[in-house]
């Protein structure tokens, strides 16, 4: 069905590359204009968060130059990226993409965000028309294989998000958390997990400051904190003891300079940055004052891979469950490639066995309703039994690697024509709404 | 007898040292042998130091072996008292080796008495058990200073597994060497006010010049330097935990003069 996969992770690049391969949201759709644009590219998809860029296409023939569009598409020199760069075609990367959606590949297994983000991609491609039938259901079906895994195992049940790793930390740094002071800048989910999390265990307050200030009152409203506007932002962090960033600002937001104004007002009591951003938010040069400490998503990476031992088991059932439907998936989409042969042979002897019923007819003058039936049903067997072989074999050759032999055998011998394009794509099992919930 | 119950003691604080030191490389419950090994330890150092001191009273205290068997008991009693209040067993990383090394000098050889005056029992013990008390709160907040770098290390470089993943958190190890920093100076303050009234009284004037002296008070004004800046500029971390290092260093030269000032050789000169 030529579905390619091109992209980076958490695993294969570093968090330097992949900020630079970030695209922003509100480029998504012009990105995904360009790429169905991209030669052999009939469809597309773009999978953008803080620890993966990816590139799902739909492609005409199967050998779409993937790179080239990243090429062109990203104004970084290739040779930066291109050896942190995956790519995995057919059956790899439904299995890659199932394993996405189900967050087994994620920097924290079972962290539950990552589903949600591949829904997100997902109605980004379809506003900006660049998905069709064939990765629409792909895509249903991935969503519902991670449901699948969600119900089946344990992963998400004991999932060690980022959010707890982080309140682990500042645990090392500060021992309780009780009457610590935690500023979220930046209004995402992600932080608002960390916080709820931080809470939990013990943390006094919130403050939340966000570009869209209306955002940030909305968030401290949930738990009884105080919004402050962005612009107050210097001036009032050093009343926080955790800061957690997540903005999308293009450049770092706290810097050197920022981290002495805010130790000198503290009197050196210690600071923990917790920056979940990519782009960074937090100036890496920081880490190296006395008495802040700065941990960014990959570090995060590093401190929650203790905890992957203890999920391996459960780790393994999801991937069995993965790997029966990738079969799954694979055989029915090689079955489709025998469908539109199959229909056209129904619709020709379909139509053979017509035209000689109203032919024998005018000879056989008026018949009763019991002969009527009794023609019918003689005719439809004689049909159904000719088509029997023929139908078998293509299906059996469609789960073997080349279906098109038989398929081009069986056209000639009943003299077939190609069929619309069109009706060869499958049928949407569900509306993605409903797989939503 | 004293020397046989301390040598039963430094028994067992090697005893507690080994089991501490292989729980660290192996992570076993190893750890649960070293507390009691060490308690036990600080038992039969209590009663040699005890069989020492009440035939001769408190001038048994200025042997040098005896001084150091109640400096590595009082150094015990700091890492005690820590552990009951913070639950944390990091600082016998370096407190127990302390303690074995004071213990087997003091069983293994005996010296003469370095001092002895005439008048004011009441004051030398004063002075003894202060100044020793001090040095072992100062000592504590050595420890706590290099249990500080380690742990600030781990969490700069993010390298947060392995042996060393029991350390406090590094605000509670600040706290352990900013308390007994602050525990420590009334302490040698007094220990050297008492220390200059037996001096004042045994030679009838202080020679500020005296090596020990000098040093002595150069250590306090280290010790209430680092006290006043943490205080004061909220010095805390790092910085900290190097002035801590430094008070350290201070006192050990000041301990040091022993062997060159006038005033502790005043019985063998």
């Amino acid at each position: 069905m030529n579905f390619q996969l091109i992209g980076v992770n958490h695993k294969t690049a570093p968090v330097e590359i992949r900020e630079r391969l970030d695209i922003p949201v509100a480029s998504l759709p012009d990105a995904l204009k360009r790429l169905v644009q991209h030669a052999g590219v009939d469809e597309g998809l773009i999978l953008c968060t803080c620890n993966r860029v990816e590139v799902l296409a739909k492609t005409r023939n199967g050998s779409a130059d993937l790179r080239a569009f990243m090429r062109d598409y990203f104004r970084v020199e290739p040779s930066t990226y291109e050896s942190h760069l995956y790519e995995f075609s057919e059956r790899a990367a439904i299995r890659h993409l199932f394993r996405v959606t189900a967050s087994l590949d994620s920097m924290v297994v079972g962290e539950p965000q990552i589903l949600g983000q591949v829904k997100e991609a997902y109605a980004t491609a379809r506003t900006a028309g660049a998905i069709h039938s064939h990765l629409d259901h792909l895509l249903t079906r991935a969503f519902a294989v991670a449901k699948r895994v969600r119900t089946e195992t344990n992963i998400g049940a004991s999932a060690v998000s980022v959010a707890s790793v982080a309140v682990e930390l500042a645990k090392k740094i500060f021992g309780s958390l009780n009457g610590k002071h935690v500023y979220l800048v930046g209004a995402g989910k992600m932080s608002e997990l960390a916080a709820r999390h931080l809470l939990a265990h013990g943390a006094a307050s919130i403050f939340v400051a966000n570009r869209t200030h209306e955002r940030a009152v909305v968030l401290a409203e949930k738990f009884h904190g105080e919004a402050i506007l962005f612009e107050q932002l210097y001036d009032t962090c050093d009343r926080a003891d955790i800061v957690i960033t997540s903005t999308g600002a293009p450049h770092a937001i706290f810097r050197r300079e920022h981290g002495e104004l805010f130790l000198t007002r503290r009197k050196n009591r210690p600071m923990f940055f917790i920056d979940i951003a990519v782009p960074r938010d937090v100036d890496p040069e920081m880490n190296k004052m006395d008495g802040i400490f700065v941990y960014d998503i990959d570090d995060l990476q590093q401190a929650a891979s203790s905890h992957l031992a203890d999920r391996t088991q459960e780790a393994d059932r999801a991937e069995q469950i993965i790997n029966v439907e990738v079969d799954r998936f694979h055989d029915h989409l090689q079955t489709l490639t025998v469908v539109p042969t199959i229909l056209s042979l129904q619709d020709q002897l379909e139509n053979i066995r017509k035209a000689e019923i109203s032919r024998a007819r005018a000879r056989l003058g008026s018949l009763s309703p019991d002969q009527e039936l009794a023609i019918e049903a003689l005719t439809h067997g004689i049909v159904n039994k000719i088509m029997h072989t023929p139908i078998t074999t293509l299906k059996s050759a469609a789960r073997t690697s080349e279906p098109t032999t038989v398929i081009d055998v069986v056209r000639r011998i009943f003299n077939l024509t190609e069929r619309d394009e069109a009706q060869t794509a499958p049928q949407r099992p569900d509306s993605p709404e409903e797989s939503e919930n | 007898m004293p020397i046989l119950w301390l040598r039963v003691a430094l028994g067992f604080y090697a005893l507690g040292l080994l089991s501490a030191l292989l729980a660290l490389t192996r992570q076993s419950g190893l750890l649960r042998i070293a507390l009691p090994a060490m308690s036990v330890g600080m038992v039969f150092n209590f009663v040699s130091l005890a069989e020492a001191v009440i035939p001769l009273g408190p001038v048994a205290l200025t042997s040098v072996h005896n001084a150091e068997s109640l400096l590595a008991l009082l150094v015990m009693a700091a890492f005690m008292i820590v552990y009951f209040i913070y639950g944390t067993t990091s600082p016998g990383l370096v407190i127990f080796p302390l303690v074995f090394v004071l213990t087997f000098a003091a069983a293994t050889r005996q010296q003469p008495f370095l001092f002895t005056s005439p008048v004011l029992g009441g004051w030398l013990i004063a002075h003894i058990a202060l100044i020793f008390a001090g040095y072992a709160a100062l000592f504590l907040s050595f420890t706590a200073s290099v249990l500080y770098l380690i742990q600030e290390r781990r969490l700069k470089s993010k390298k947060l597994g392995g042996v060393m993943s029991r350390l406090p958190a590094l605000q509670q190890i600040d706290e352990i060497g900013y308390r007994s920093l602050l525990f420590g100076f009334p302490f040698m303050t007094l220990g050297l006010i008492a220390g200059m009234v037996v001096a004042q009284a045994t030679f009838g004037h202080l020679d500020f010049l005296d090596p020990k002296i000098l040093l002595s008070l150069l250590m306090w004004a280290v010790y209430m330097v680092m006290l006043f800046t943490r205080w004061n500029a909220g010095w805390r971390g790092r910085r900290a935990a190097y002035l801590a290092t430094g008070a350290f260093v201070a006192a050990l030269i000041a301990w040091s003069a022993n062997y060159f000032s006038a005033i502790h050789k005043v019985v063998q000169s």
